[in-house]
């Protein structure tokens, strides 16, 4: 009992009863990467459709299921559970932990996710098909109208969610009670400080989405009227808690990302992180300014006008702590001895195209000009420079970065950063013309446009398909390198790498820590 | 933190491996695929056309149940049998305090739709404000009050005169739970519902302080009332719906009215019968194992916190559901 000296399990027992921080990590970082292949053939599915104005190649409603799933998948399934699977490597060795809190729940939160979306994609096939209210199912469309699949999809939901809370549970209980003597917060490194504040915000708003989805639920099954007007409801209601939860949950996308870009560029640009007390001030205030600005999501369904200015004035308020980090980042580079290796540059595209995110978030911002961007292109573009440029990038980033001291070998330098200039180039195809086809107004989520859209349209389809494509390089090179990479001799890996991961063994042994390691009182920050 | 020694770190329990994550898992997943098929049979399905849903459902719930046991009794023999170091002990404590927390804002989405629908949809509906432009158009005759004792749909004369399309007929109640309807203070349930849980809060204390003492019999007794408060408030609320249902016209389809009420009364009353059988648990183990310590005692503890959130709970739904 409690061995912990002997290595990992033989065969399939070892991924199904693991309890090991490193091989629920891996899992985590594999499914998310299936489920971002997924819901990118559903996008390609999109793209191809919108080539060309008219009707293509699909039904208008099998259209709706495209655009509903891809943005489900792709938030709930890539982007949020391949942070939680770098969580799960990098915490308990960024603070010098034998292993996460609760180990046994630990692996739990993991393996409910992949039957959820089992069940999730098996609705394509169920009768009326998949839900197509959009990732934000807003009701009635997801109530008074809803099929069979809708049912199916509350409780995916609630699978979600039950996953992401224990999760991070999980999380928070490492964080606070597992770092090694002398690890102080305000020493902590700020991937662990990031996240431990998107732990704390998806344990405050998954709940209050399982509150949404219960409503629905008993909307459509027990004759509730939650959302509907006729009994005294009102389907806004769905839109207010639907962005309580998902305003902070653009942030739970975006914080782990903040904290993977905090790691790297300081061991690219040879320098200590610029600004490190701020920068952990700048995520608490976005942290607590995300639980109040959620109705900047709904500036056209006639709230009142105190109501449109109070959430206009404090969404324009995190541009502020959003800039003192872009500041901080790029400060750190200054002047720094600075080399561009993958990870650097997939963080320097995110700095680029994350600012730019931001500044059309702060176009949304103004709720006067967004009643003419309001469900347009514009908005797509907006949130596709913060997610996919945003988070997903980061995320690559991350990878490269992390990989040859997960498997004790080096990526191809030059197919990742092929990788990264495929990827850069392809995604502004794809995107930046979505700014003025949205301003001109063309709307969201409607499988033909008029025909003065069509040339950017299929600019974008052209850059999304190469976009998509890029991505199985990236898998290519991930492979290859845990195939056959070259051994990398030194256990930091990068010269400029800081932190108690790169002082472990190059691979990762299977438990690390079981002795807290010294820390140096002199370390400021790591 | 600083406190933290070197050998509190070496031992801290990390189990080798498990069985239980995918036997939950199995057991999770059966049964919420069970249960959206019995709703999906009962909204959409065919009348008489029998179908398995059922039976998954319940196995699913067999599984998950049986798997839940042995889990937390794996966990507890683990610490009966040494192995949980004082660190490890603070992770179940961190651990529950944030499940509450999950829990309460789980309830926040539910007052938070009471208070957005009494303050500001009820009045628009009515046509107050700027919000209440389109009263004349499709709610014509529509008053507020609350408790709602009038749907919007009943104001315009049922669902055939009604412009928008919704998803079928909201007959309001024709009495409520308010107090002013009931017909002597001491027939008013919620009033010995509020007596009744506050009391238990207080005894689960008593008993707490029983097991600090190191007074078993203390502890046994205080804990075992506790459970038995809370078993008379599930009757108790079991007998007030009943009363909806068959005197009251009040029913999940009365409108928001009767959605608010029952959601938030019923989830409460959920996590009441949630907490009866975790503190019967501790007392059973206390009672049968001897279990408890006056040191170490976190199954009892956390257990009680939980009691006293749902408490907590009740002291808010008493003031906006039954009294203003
Ligand atoms: C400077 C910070 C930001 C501001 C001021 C901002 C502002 C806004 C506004 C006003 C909208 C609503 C537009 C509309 O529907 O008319 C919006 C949409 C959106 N934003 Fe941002 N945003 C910011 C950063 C982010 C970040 C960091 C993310 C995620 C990583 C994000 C993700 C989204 C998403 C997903 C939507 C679209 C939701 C939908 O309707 O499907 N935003 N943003
Ligand atoms: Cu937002």
């Amino acid at each position: 009992m409690g061995d912990h000296h002997h290595g990992p399990a033989k065969g399939l027992s070892r991924w199904l009863f693991t309890t090991n921080h490193k091989d629920i990590g891996t899992m985590y970082l594999w499914f998310s990467f299936a489920m971002f292949l997924l819901g990118g053939t559903f996008a390609m599915i999109i793209r191809a459709e919108l080539f060309q104005p008219g009707m293509q190649l699909v039904e208008p409603a099998f259209f709706n299921q495209m655009t509903t799933l891809h943005g489900l998948v792709m938030v709930f399934g890539a982007i949020m559970p391949s942070f939680v699977g770098l969580a799960n490597w990098l915490i308990p060795m960024m603070i010098g932990a034998p292993d996460m809190a609760l180990p046994r729940l630990n692996n739990w939160s993991f393996w409910i996710l992949p039957p959820a979306f089992l069940l999730l994609a098996s609705t394509l096939f169920m009768e009326g098909g998949a839900p197509a209210a959009g990732w934000t199912f807003y009701a009635p469309l997801s109530t008074t109208y809803a099929g069979p699949s809708v049912t199916i999809f509350i409780f995916c939901i609630h699978i979600l969610g039950v996953s992401s809370i224990m999760g991070s549970i999980n999380i928070i209980a490492t964080v606070m009670n597992m770092r090694a003597p002398g690890m102080s917060y305000m020493k902590m490194p700020l991937f662990v400080w990031t996240w431990l504040i998107t732990a704390f915000l998806l344990v405050a708003v998954m709940p209050v989405l399982a509150g949404a989805v219960t409503m629905m639920l008993m909307d459509v099954h027990f004759g509730t009227s939650f959302f509907s007007a006729a009994g005294g409801g009102d389907p806004v209601l769905f839109q207010h808690i639907f962005w309580f939860f998902g305003h902070p949950e653009v942030y739970i996308i975006i914080l782990p990302a903040f904290g993977v870009v905090s790691q790297i560029i300081p061991a690219f640009s040879r320098k200590p992180l610029f600004g490190y007390d701020s920068m952990v001030y700048a995520t608490a205030a976005i942290a607590f300014l995300s639980f109040i600005v959620w109705a900047h999501h709904m500036y056209t369904v006639g709230m009142p006008v105190a109501g449109e200015l109070f959430f206009m004035y404090a969404t324009m308020l995190i541009a502020v702590p959003t800039g003192v980090k872009v500041f901080n980042w790029i400060t750190t580079m200054w002047r720094g001895a600075l080399t561009f290796e993958t990870p650097m540059l997939f963080c320097i595209g995110f700095l680029v195209l994350f600012t730019i995110g931001g500044f059309t978030g702060l176009m949304l911002s103004i709720a006067p000009a967004d009643f003419q961007y309001h469900d347009s292109y514009f908005v797509v573009a907006h949130f596709h420079y913060v997610m996919v440029a945003g988070a997903v990038f980061s995320m690559t980033a991350a990878v490269y970065f992390w990989l040859p001291k997960w498997c004790g070998k080096m990526y191809n330098e030059t197919m990742g950063k092929t990788h990264f200039w495929i990827s850069f180039i392809a995604f502004n195809v794809t995107f930046f013309p979505q700014h003025f086809v949205g301003l001109a107004g063309m709307p969201r989520r409607i499988p033909d446009y008029s025909l003065q859209f069509a040339d950017f349209n299929m600019m974008s389809s052209i850059g999304a398909f190469v976009y998509g494509a890029s991505q199985l390089l990236f898998l290519y090179n991930v492979i290859a390198t845990i195939v056959a990479g070259k051994p990398v001799s030194d256990d930091k890996v990068w010269d400029g790498a800081e932190g108690l991961e790169w002082t472990v063994a190059t691979p990762a042994p299977y438990h690390t820590f079981e002795v807290p390691p010294k820390i140096d009182p002199a370390h400021a920050h790591f | 933190m600083t406190a933290q020694t070197s050998t509190a770190h070496e031992n801290y329990y990390v189990p080798e491996k498990s069985k239980m994550a995918v036997m939950a898992t199995i057991g999770l997943v059966l049964s919420v695929f069970g249960a959206a098929n019995v709703m999906n049979d009962m909204t959409f399905g065919e009348p008489g056309v029998s179908s398995n849903s059922k039976f998954i459902m319940y196995t699913g719930l067999a599984v998950f149940g049986a798997t839940l046991f042995a889990w937390f009794r794996q966990a507890i023999r683990e610490n009966l049998a040494g192995m949980n170091s004082a660190q490890l002990k603070k992770s179940y404590v961190l651990g529950m305090g944030w499940f509450i927390f999950s829990e309460v804002m789980f309830f926040a989405a539910f007052f938070g739709a009471l208070f957005y629908v009494r303050n500001l949809v009820g009045p628009w509906l009515a046509g107050e404000g700027d919000g209440g432009r389109m009263n004349h158009l499709l709610w014509e005759g529509f008053q507020f009050s609350w408790p709602m004792m009038q749907t919007p749909q009943e104001a315009v004369g049922g669902a055939g005169s009604q412009l928008i399309a919704n998803n079928g007929t909201f007959t309001s109640a024709h009495k409520s739970m308010a107090f002013a309807e009931a017909s002597a203070w001491y027939l008013w349930l919620p009033l010995w519902n509020t007596l009744i849980l506050l009391s238990s809060s207080v005894t689960v204390h008593i008993a707490h302080m029983g097991l600090l003492d190191n007074n078993r019999r203390k502890f046994n007794l205080w804990l075992g009332l506790t459970v038995f408060l809370g078993v008379v408030f599930v009757c108790l609320q079991a007998l007030e719906y009943y009363e909806a249902y068959a005197h009251f016209g009040l029913t999940l389809n009365s409108g928001i009215y009767g959605s608010t009420f029952f959601m938030l009364t019923g989830f409460h009353g959920f996590h009441v019968l949630m907490g009866t059988f975790m503190l019967a648990v501790q007392l059973y183990r206390s009672v049968r194992g001897g279990h408890f310590t006056a040191n170490d005692h976190f199954g009892f503890e956390g257990s009680s916190w939980y009691w006293h959130f749902v408490d907590v709970v009740w002291v808010f739904l008493f003031l906006f559901i039954y009294i203003l």
